[in-house]
């Protein structure tokens, strides 16, 4: 076979990794529509406020150090002290938890019973204020993310598929890891909906709301473990993507790969988000590779949107969305 | 009742004139915030802390009070001229918006308000001719120098040769990337090159495709017109791809310690194009310590002090300030207006023994701007990256682009330019 033809299957290959971590992004917004209608356009802002804490808490920065630079005359700056990558993450995670609470509490709580658009804008603001919080309490510069995660040319692949077809595939381990990741997080996510007491609440509430309060399920408990849940994927995001391009805030950008995977896979679905994200990354790369030259290249973040209305003219709620029936 | 209020208006003018004629307005259009930060933080604050020196140890420029202000952009072209429309009233002697979106935008808008813009290495590289663009000044070099700079260097590097070779232009998919394609296309007819070029859409985090079509096709060089976080990710990519880090060469914009830091080790020999030093060996520092740093003045946290883009808002500033002290000469008066501003930015002359005075010992080329040539003349070094030290070398003396292309490409665009937009030439 021609060296044209291996290069298109790396291009897929490497299409599929790609989707993989825009569906990591994409979970987050899943989890969260599912769970309450909500649009959680904070998604991405709330991936790197997660790195951002992350970094900080690893490396012993100490938090607002501008701020309190500023007012007390002071020059702190780290704590003198850095945290294992696996504590940093768990206490990330509860400063996560942390935060769904004070969302529910001071966001969600007041805007029961609204209008979908009105909770739409309250995650606009939400995503402003974390992204203004995050720049106050850990500052603008980029931050290199260490978790010890693998980067760089899987030389095992590159070996292996050289010594099978005379071309040798690029694949990024870090790539691996986050569709190892992805893989366990979406096995999870279904376990835990199928089997567990909460799950079983968490699906109620997202069937109907009011049925589920008749029965005594809590909707301020259940919204505060999804937007945990959502927390905790997005801190996964931030990780895969941090690691990529080290902590910055253009890191809340990625929502904008997440966008079309969500169209393409449905807004309700955990397996659509994946099965969406990889037919989005490959069907992105493989247009670049085919057709970009063609036009002057730099066809993906345009192309990612065709190939989803594309999909939505023959199935509007997307591939797993739920199909809506209006009965009149 | 009309004595009163002519007496009103006496008075509002009366204290409203001398305020806007009695100090010298340095605006800033920064941007603190947003996905560009990480770049447009450091720029901010040298380019603000120079300013403060000017003003705590000389108490100004030729006596009259330096008074700055700020206004946030994040990089964005429509809030960059809502910045612009909110201070083009106050008596600003010059805008530096540090974004090239915003420059083409702003450059119809200076020239009928008066105002000189200053776009130093970005923006609208015809703005070279000062012919044609009265008010624009892009000195002391500009993106088409950068691009003939990285060629002039690769030829230096191939015993002057480097016919048949593959050249590769990674580029940001904006007019800032754009810019540098015409020159190279010219330069590959020249020397006989092949230029691939390979666009990666804005913000850059995903390039996956390009870095693939890299490692299959392996260019013998790699040209990185880039900025944000396309930066970190390719230098992050090429590490993966193992292209080898000292033919990866970036433009100015692409060449931080932002840029290679995330990439660690792996970064280690990566190369960019520079306009001027860095780092803190400059007596400069020692003033800036006492009357800025050390007396809680600075404009930011301080942790970018002596950084590339620190250096280079520094350096923004202090030609900005010899500009002024050039058009205070000129004008006889102290408190100068933005047109006598234009005035000095032409007339500007900076020499070795000016940088020296300032503290800056052969931080730049020395260089002169007259009516004709508002953008020097395309003197650029090559700086690498050591991973272990964390920090740039310089690699190259200064290399000056190729000026009979340049020159020809400028002439050509600018008057493009001038007969769509009915400009007459000046400087007859």
């Amino acid at each position: 076979m021609s060296d044209t033809f291996f290069y298109a299957a790396e291009v897929m290959l490497n299409g599929l990794m790609a989707g993989v971590m825009y569906s990591l992004v994409a979970l987050g917004f899943v989890l969260i529509f599912k769970a309450s209608g909500i649009f959680n356009y904070a998604q991405g802002v709330l991936a790197l406020f997660a790195a951002l804490t992350l970094v900080g808490l690893q490396e012993g920065q100490v938090p607002f150090s501008h701020v309190i630079n500023a007012v007390f005359g002071t020059n702190l700056h780290h704590f003198g002290w850095t945290l294992p990558s696996v504590v940093a993450i768990a206490l990330t995670a509860l400063v996560m938890v942390g935060m769904a609470i004070v969302i529910e509490r001071y966001v969600l709580k007041h805007l029961v019973n609204q209008e979908p658009i009105i909770l739409f804008m309250a995650t606009i603001g939400l995503a402003y204020f974390l992204e203004g919080l995050g720049d106050v309490m850990w500052g603008s510069d980029i931050k290199k993310l260490d978790v010890g995660l693998p980067q760089g040319i899987s030389e095992t692949i590159e070996t292996v598929t050289y010594n099978l077809f005379g071309y040798g595939f690029f694949i990024d381990k870090l790539d691996i890891v986050a569709a190892l990741v992805a893989t366990a997080l979406v096995i999870t996510l279904t376990l835990f909906s199928q089997y567990t007491k909460y799950g079983r609440a968490l699906r109620a509430v997202a069937d109907d709301h009011q049925a589920a309060l008749s029965v005594g399920i809590s909707l301020r408990f259940i919204w505060v473990l999804v937007w945990s849940i959502a927390g905790f994927v997005a801190l996964v995001a931030g990780i895969m993507w941090g690691s990529k391009s080290g902590v910055q805030f253009s890191l809340s950008l990625i929502a904008l790969k997440a966008l079309p995977v969500l169209m393409l896979g449905g807004f309700t679905s955990i397996p659509g988000a994946i099965v969406g994200g990889l037919i989005i990354g490959m069907g992105e790369k493989l247009f670049e590779f085919a057709i970009g030259p063609m036009i002057g290249g730099a066809t993906e973040n345009w192309f990612a949107y065709v190939l989803a209305l594309i999909f939505l003219v023959f199935r509007p709620q997307g591939l797993f969305g739920e199909k809506i029936i209006e009965r009149v | 009742m009309n004595l009163k209020f002519a007496a009103l208006v006496a008075a509002a003018m009366a204290t409203a004139l001398p305020a806007m004629a009695q100090d010298l307005h340095f605006p800033s259009l920064s941007y603190r915030t947003g996905a560009f930060a990480a770049g447009g933080i450091p720029f901010a604050d040298g380019y603000a802390d120079y300013l403060t020196l000017l003003q705590e140890r000389d108490g100004g420029i030729g006596g009259v009070p330096i008074r700055q202000s700020e206004c946030e952009t994040a990089y964005n072209t429509e809030k960059g001229v809502e910045c612009y429309e909110s201070i083009k009233n106050d008596n600003p002697l010059i805008i530096q918006p540090l974004s090239t979106g915003i420059t083409y935008q702003l450059i119809p808008k200076v020239t009928a308000d008066g105002i000189p813009l200053h776009t130093m290495g970005y923006g609208r590289t015809s703005a070279k001719n000062g012919t044609v663009f009265a008010n624009v000044f892009n000195y002391p070099a500009n993106y088409w120098d950068g691009a003939s700079i990285a060629v002039n260097y690769l030829l230096s590097q191939n015993d002057n040769d480097i016919k048949g070779k593959k050249i590769t232009l990674l580029y940001h998919n904006s007019a800032y990337g754009k810019e540098p394609i015409r020159t190279l296309e010219t330069l590959a007819t020249k020397h006989g090159f092949e230029l691939t070029l390979l666009p990666v859409d804005s913000p850059g985090q995903e390039q996956k495709s390009q870095w693939l079509q890299i490692r299959r096709e392996k260019p013998d060089a790699v040209l990185f017109w880039g900025w944000g976080v396309m930066n970190q990710v390719a230098v992050q990519e090429a590490v993966n791809v193992r292209f080898p880090m000292e033919n990866f060469i970036g433009v100015w914009w692409s060449g931080s310690e932002n840029d290679v830091l995330p990439a660690g080790d792996g970064a280690n020999g990566y190369k960019s194009l520079a306009m001027h030093g860095t780092g803190m060996d400059y007596p400069v520092y020692a003033d800036l310590k006492k009357y800025v740093h050390d007396a809680g003045k600075s404009a930011g946290a301080g942790d970018q002090v002596g950084s590339v883009l620190y250096s280079r808002g520094m350096y923004a500033a202090f030609l900005a300030a010899e500009a002024a002290k050039k058009a205070q000469e000129l004008a006889g008066i102290g408190a100068i207006t933005p047109a006598q501003m234009r005035d000095g930015m032409e007339a500007l002359v900076i020499t070795e023994e000016t940088m020296a005075a300032a503290g800056l010992p052969n931080f730049g080329f020395p260089f002169s701007v007259t009516c004709a040539n508002h953008g020097g003349e395309g003197y650029g070094l090559v700086q690498q990256w050591d991973a272990s030290a964390k920090k740039w070398n310089l690699i190259t003396d200064w290399i000056q682009s190729d000026q009979e292309v340049i020159n020809a490409l400028v002439e050509e665009d600018s008057a493009a330019f001038a007969a769509e937009n009915n400009i007459e030439k000046r400087c007859n």
